[in-house]
């Protein structure tokens, strides 16, 4: 049973005995282990006064507080649950939008409605991403999480339409796509089959790195102060950390643990990425 | 053309001409004015360089593009009016092609034995056992079934696939097969081995095929008739002894003359330009004006001018 559950999932099985996804995945959980039920053990709100100031990691408090006694490890696992929920949503739009344009650019390619879909994903590609997040964060007085997604999504997108789109373009005139046309299967399987499988992967591996991409422009805008107006985020504790001078007075705890977090997800992240690459591809695997 | 012929296809005034770019489109004329008639039984060989259309041509006849303008009638009906997907099932069960590059025919996520599945699941193929017709189809091209099936394309050399290839149209049995650069990928020994089965296979069942091929030495090898492609247009065309001796257009000829023999060995002092040849089919054409397409001998006919 087992054996013929794995050989019907080729794929699978390669992608969950590749060492780098498992590498990948077991720090990637840990970190949702984390914001999952962080605040649940954290004893204190995360705006809550928690006791004394500028104390180091303890087993009282495990991040340490901030200046005015705030628990650091409060405010980072809250943070967390909401910089990756920011990334989720943003990655997924960012990922459809960008999936949809190109799949449809690509499939009309060389007509004008082609053009006219890569004109606008160009304008968006030369646009200075971060001065116009600026701009429309700026501009909207009320930021909640999801209000970020898409302030971030909508800048995210335009490379995965044009990588999409290529993609595409160049499945379409395979040569095994002509194979199976003149084999007369039906057009749905050929889609099924030719191009969507040979795209599934990569869609999958785009969502990673949007998911990655959109989290760090995240960080970035809250760092800057354009966060969101309420609630925690990662980015929103390291700004703190550092319009406090937490670095220059010693507190490494407060600006650097978060910041390690993130760094150590997103390579993670790659980590998984790199590995499920060689799984998809038949010619990657180590024979 | 002359009559008494058992033609299975006929091409008539078969053109095709690209269009890229909206705003400012470039046209490219991939293949103008092609007429021919593909005989039962007969090997067609079109020759010509890369660019002159050959795959064009291949890829027409297969309804993989669209004619800008002509007809390929086969069974009195033109091939563009084929609409209907069972009537379209029903062409591909009769014609089929073999790609220039075994590579990119196979889907690399897929092992090799989907090719046969995918015509074993479309058509209904007249075999008690399909392993063993497979098998059987797979030795007759030289390749031992165990070693290749349950393959992933990448772990098969060039010529292993094209084999593959030419095992999947065998056990298909068809009318006309396209043979785009068939055995541009295996060596020396296998060539003949395939081009011979390809013979035998089409004198045996009265299949035609069509030799799109670069090589000159094999298109005298194999085929009955020989069509000469330069720049889209058909150049030469007939029955292939009479245009390999008594080649009349220029670039025919240049074709001739820049084939290597065995026995012959590279010369520093003898000046080859293969630049020269385009001044020289236009002088040909200015000096043959408004001649046209011309048969010169029974079964041997050449472009004298293009307009």
């Amino acid at each position: 049973m087992a054996k013929d559950f794995w050989a019907k999932h080729e794929n699978l099985y390669y992608a969950l005995t590749n060492k780098k996804v498992i590498f990948g995945l077991t720090i990637v959980a840990f970190v949702f282990l984390l914001a999952a039920f962080g605040p649940m053990i954290a004893q204190y709100e995360y705006d809550e006064y928690a006791g004394q100031g500028y104390l180091p990691p303890s087993s009282e408090h495990f991040f340490g507080t901030t200046i005015d006694g705030k628990d650091v490890f409060t405010r980072t696992v809250n943070g967390l649950r909401s910089t990756l929920l920011v990334g989720a949503i943003a990655g997924s739009i960012a990922t459809l939008i960008g999936c949809i344009i190109g799949f449809v650019a690509g499939y009309y390619g060389g007509t004008i409605f082609d053009e006219l879909l890569m004109m606008l994903t160009n304008i968006f590609v030369v646009m200075p991403q971060l001065a116009l997040l600026i701009v429309i964060a700026a501009f909207l007085e009320v930021r909640g999480t999801f209000v970020m997604a898409v302030i971030v999504a909508s800048t995210a997108w335009p490379w995965t339409a044009r990588a999409v789109r290529s993609q595409t373009l160049s499945l379409k005139n395979q040569e095994y796509v002509s194979l199976s046309r003149i084999s007369s299967i039906s057009v749905g399987r050929i889609l099924r089959e030719d191009i969507a499988s040979n795209m599934f992967s990569y869609v999958f591996m785009v969502f990673i790195q949007q998911f990655n991409g959109t989290m760090l422009a995240t960080v970035q805008l809250e760092f800057l102060g354009l966060g969101p107006t309420k609630g925690i985020s990662l980015g929103l504790v390291m700004q703190n950390a550092v319009n406090w001078n937490g670095i220059q007075l010693g507190m490494w705890w407060w600006a650097i643990i978060p910041g390690l977090i993130l760094t150590i997800l997103i390579t993670a992240l790659y980590f998984i990425n790199t590995g499920l690459d060689a799984a998809f591809n038949p010619r990657l695997r180590e024979m | 053309m002359a009559k008494n012929k058992d033609v299975v296809m006929s091409v008539q005034g078969l053109t095709k001409v690209f269009k890229s770019g909206i705003l400012n489109p470039e046209y490219t004329v991939a293949a103008k004015d092609i007429s021919f008639d593909i005989e039962k039984g007969k090997i067609i060989s079109l020759i010509g360089e890369s660019g002159s259309g050959k795959t064009t041509v291949g890829k027409l006849i297969l309804k993989l593009i669209n004619p800008s303008e002509g007809k390929i009638i086969y069974n009195g009906k033109d091939i563009s009016e084929i609409k209907e997907k069972e009537e379209t099932k029903q062409y591909y069960r009769r014609v089929q092609g073999i790609f220039q590059d075994p590579f990119a025919t196979f889907n690399p996520l897929y092992r090799v034995d989907r090719v046969f599945d995918l015509i074993f699941d479309s058509f209904d193929l007249d075999y008690e056992d399909k392993d063993q017709a497979i098998r059987e189809a797979l030795f007759d091209v030289n390749l031992n079934p165990d070693r290749t099936l349950g393959k992933f394309p990448h772990q098969l050399s060039g010529g292993q696939l094209q084999r593959l290839l030419i095992a999947r149209a065998l056990l298909m049995d068809v009318d006309v097969l396209i043979a785009d650069e068939l055995i541009s990928m295996l060596d020396a020994s296998t060539r003949i081995g395939v081009l011979n089965l390809l013979v035998e296979s089409c004198k045996k069942h009265g299949m035609a095929v069509i030799f799109i091929t670069h090589d000159l030495n094999l298109g005298y090898y194999i085929s009955d008739h020989s069509l000469i492609m330069y720049k889209g247009r058909l150049v030469e065309r007939g029955d292939t002894k009479k245009v390999y001796e008594n080649a009349t257009h220029p670039y025919t000829q240049m074709l001739f003359e820049a084939v290597p023999e065995i026995g012959e060995r590279w010369d520093p002092d003898e000046e080859f330009l293969p630049e020269q040849v385009v001044q020289d089919v236009k002088e040909f054409y200015q000096e043959n004006q408004g001649k046209g397409f011309v048969e010169i001998e029974e079964e041997h006919s050449v472009l004298f001018s293009d307009k």
